[in-house]
């Protein structure tokens, strides 16, 4: 296998509150590869915002701090580096794109100031420089007449316009990897359908890493190459977009897939999965999954759930497909 | 099912004053509804699809005369709404409800949940506390809480369950014409399958009819019988749901159903329209979609095209299909 680019290891981020300790990411692992679209996917509430922003340092601390765990990129632990060292890092090499443009970008500098400034902070490009770079790289993104659009503020461009801003900002220094958390889903369908295709010709013009954060199964299918599932603040089950879309083993991704509303198929009655995520300050015992899980075994209510091989590259993080349990229903 | 019409809109328009300069002088209308008719039986569930901004919460706000229409008429039950005084409508509205999109700013936060349920019971008219107490506590158990429930305040459910409580309150007062304005946009994935369930479930035992308002097609597919496709405050198709899905007509259309992300290995060939939507305050001369059309023609610049059958109850307004 390629080396990994970013790996996190254990992450736990937790938060800690007056109600009491909400352990918002609770040890996961992931890799990502060179020049590959990983896409983590979760409902809301599950920890992908949490885990991009533990990655980048972003972890409000009090009430947040990351209590264990590694995030490797290019040898270094990011966790155990300095601010200024991160710094460094954070916008350069690694980009982030949020979900909401509209609360990202600042509603009194024109988006061509808010491009320059990384510019010209971390590449130390002149002002002239700096403007014609910005220039084309809102072209990049397909912003009609870039030019004069550097020259707006937000207020003037649409939520697809300033998503595009932002997607442009996030690219100003060439970064090695790119952390975009929900971009499409604030958007309309028309837009979304944009956004994606945008996208999608950037992973194939630069060779850049894509760690990207939906909820959509869709969307993932779209530009995905691996993915990793989330819930409540664990892994799931992880595996290239094909595997685990074609042949998904854990109950909850199982459950998720079914109950999306095909387009291809007549009206039958939607598959739900029963009840919500759990609470993350009193998890329960065991997988957190069981209470919603239509398979749960005896096990499943006290053991942490294991993680299982069960083909190349695919890992599931249930007690179903451990091969030393004897099943036994609940 | 009874084949006869429950509500009938004709000509709808809604518009919005611009105005501006020194002595507020009128600039401009913004066009959110836009000569808008269609019908919908007793029974059926019509689906209004279409972007933000489009017109179709207005269109669904208006009905109910939460806006006041600026032309048009819209004939519930033979009885002209339009011209009804606020007490008429009071007693309408019983028979009409609307679902919300976000559950938590419908709710008041001062309120328990059954005293906003049981509101609505008590300004028709239901006096007596146990039988008020009563009825909110069945409809709470009828969309999938518990009575007790009912005595929480809203901060203390999830947004799924808020939802259930939005439901519970539009029905309260026994309905025919539900409203729903994107009931399930807000919701995740697993607890939207829930709620749809729900709304599937209850239309079948109470007999409702719903205008269902979403943006998004899936979901349109899954609990319509009929779609209307509305864009820049027209309908630009409506259609039975097997004549919109296999036999799309309109470009708009097309290019919707080719946006949404599907999970299905075969990759369709994706439409992308370019731009976004123009101002309803000027909207383009001619075709409204002209601007982002894949198929435009000449004619599509300088006429605006009509909603007209072209068999099989299938309506369509686009220059390609004059026949």
């Amino acid at each position: 296998m390629e080396k990994a680019i970013l790996s996190v290891r254990n992450l736990k981020t937790y938060f800690f509150t007056q109600r009491g300790t909400i352990k918002a990411v609770d040890g996961i692992d992931f890799d990502l590869l060179p020049s590959e679209c990983l896409c983590l996917v979760g409902e809301s509430g599950c920890g992908k915002t949490v885990t991009a922003l533990s990655i980048l340092g972003l972890i409000d601390s009090p009430p947040g701090r990351i209590v264990a765990g590694e995030v490797v990129y290019h040898d270094v632990n990011l966790l155990k580096s300095s601010r200024e060292q991160v710094r460094q890092i954070r916008g350069k090499e690694i980009a982030m794109i949020f979900q909401d443009a509209q609360s990202a970008l600042n509603p009194v500098l024109t988006i061509g100031d808010q491009i320059a400034e990384q510019i010209k902070l971390h590449l130390k490009f002149s002002r002239r420089e700096a403007k014609e770079r910005t220039v084309s790289l809102l072209k990049e993104v397909g912003i009609p007449s870039p030019a004069e659009a550097a020259d707006y503020y937000p207020h003037q461009l649409s939520g697809g316009m300033k998503q595009r801003a932002m997607i442009a900002m996030s690219l100003s220094c060439d970064p090695q990897i790119l952390i975009a958390d929900e971009p499409t889903t604030a958007v309309d369908v028309t837009i979304k359908a944009q956004i994606l295709d945008i996208f999608r010709r950037l992973k194939e013009t630069r060779q850049m890493s894509l760690l990207f954060i939906t909820h959509e199964l869709g969307v993932v299918s779209e530009i995905g190459d691996r993915m990793v599932v989330m819930y409540a603040g664990r892994l799931a089950e992880t595996a290239t977009v094909a595997e685990l879309l074609g042949n998904p083993r854990h109950p909850y991704t199982v459950g998720l897939i079914n109950c999306l509303p095909d387009m291809t198929q007549g009206n039958d009655r939607l598959q739900s999965i029963p009840g919500t995520v759990p609470s993350l300050i009193e998890p329960t015992n065991g997988c957190l999954f069981h209470p919603r899980c239509d398979k749960a075994l005896a096990i499943c209510r006290r053991q942490k759930e294991p993680s299982v091989l069960v083909n190349q590259g695919h890992s599931v993080f249930c007690h179903l497909y451990s091969p030393a349990e004897t099943s036994q229903p609940c | 099912m009874l084949d006869h019409k429950l509500l009938e809109v004709h000509n709808l328009k809604k518009y919005y004053p611009v105005t501006g300069g020194l002595f507020s002088q009128h600039l401009g209308d913004v066009r959110a509804v836009d000569d808008v008719s269609f019908d919908i039986k007793e029974g059926e569930a019509l689906g209004l699809v279409g972007e933000s901004g489009c017109g179709k919460s207005t269109l669904g706000r208006t009905i109910l005369r939460l806006e006041e229409p600026t032309e048009g008429q819209i004939i519930y039950r033979k009885t002209d709404i339009t011209r009804l005084n606020q007490r008429e409508l009071r007693g309408l509205r019983q028979e009409m409800q609307m679902i919300f999109q976000d559950p938590q700013s419908f709710l008041d936060p001062r309120m328990t949940v059954g005293q906003s349920i049981g509101e609505a019971l008590l300004i028709h008219g239901v006096r007596d506390d146990k039988e008020r107490e009563q009825r909110v506590i069945e409809i709470l158990e009828r969309v999938g809480l518990e009575g007790q429930q009912g005595l929480r305040y809203p901060h203390e459910f999830s947004s799924g369950q808020r939802q259930r409580i939005g439901i519970g309150r539009a029905l309260i007062l026994n309905p025919k014409l539900i409203i729903a304005d994107e009931p399930v946009s807000a919701l995740d994935v697993s607890i939207q399958a829930q709620i749809l369930n729900l709304m599937l479930d209850l239309r079948e035992e109470f007999g409702l009819t719903y205008l269902f308002i979403a943006h998004d097609l899936s979901v349109i597919k899954y609990v319509s019988q009929r779609v209307a496709v509305m864009y820049l405050g027209k309908i630009v198709e409506l259609a039975s749901r097997d004549e919109i899905f296999q036999n799309t007509r309109h470009p708009y259309t097309e290019a919707l159903l080719s946006a949404i992300p599907g999970i299905t290995q075969k990759k369709k060939t994706r439409i992308i329209l370019p731009g976004s939507v123009p101002s309803p305050i000027n909207p383009p001369a001619g075709c409204r979609f002209h601007t982002r059309c894949h198929r435009v023609l000449p004619l599509c610049h300088q006429e605006e095209p009509n909603l007209r059958d072209i068999g099989n109850e299938h309506l369509v307004a686009c220059h390609l299909y004059r026949g």
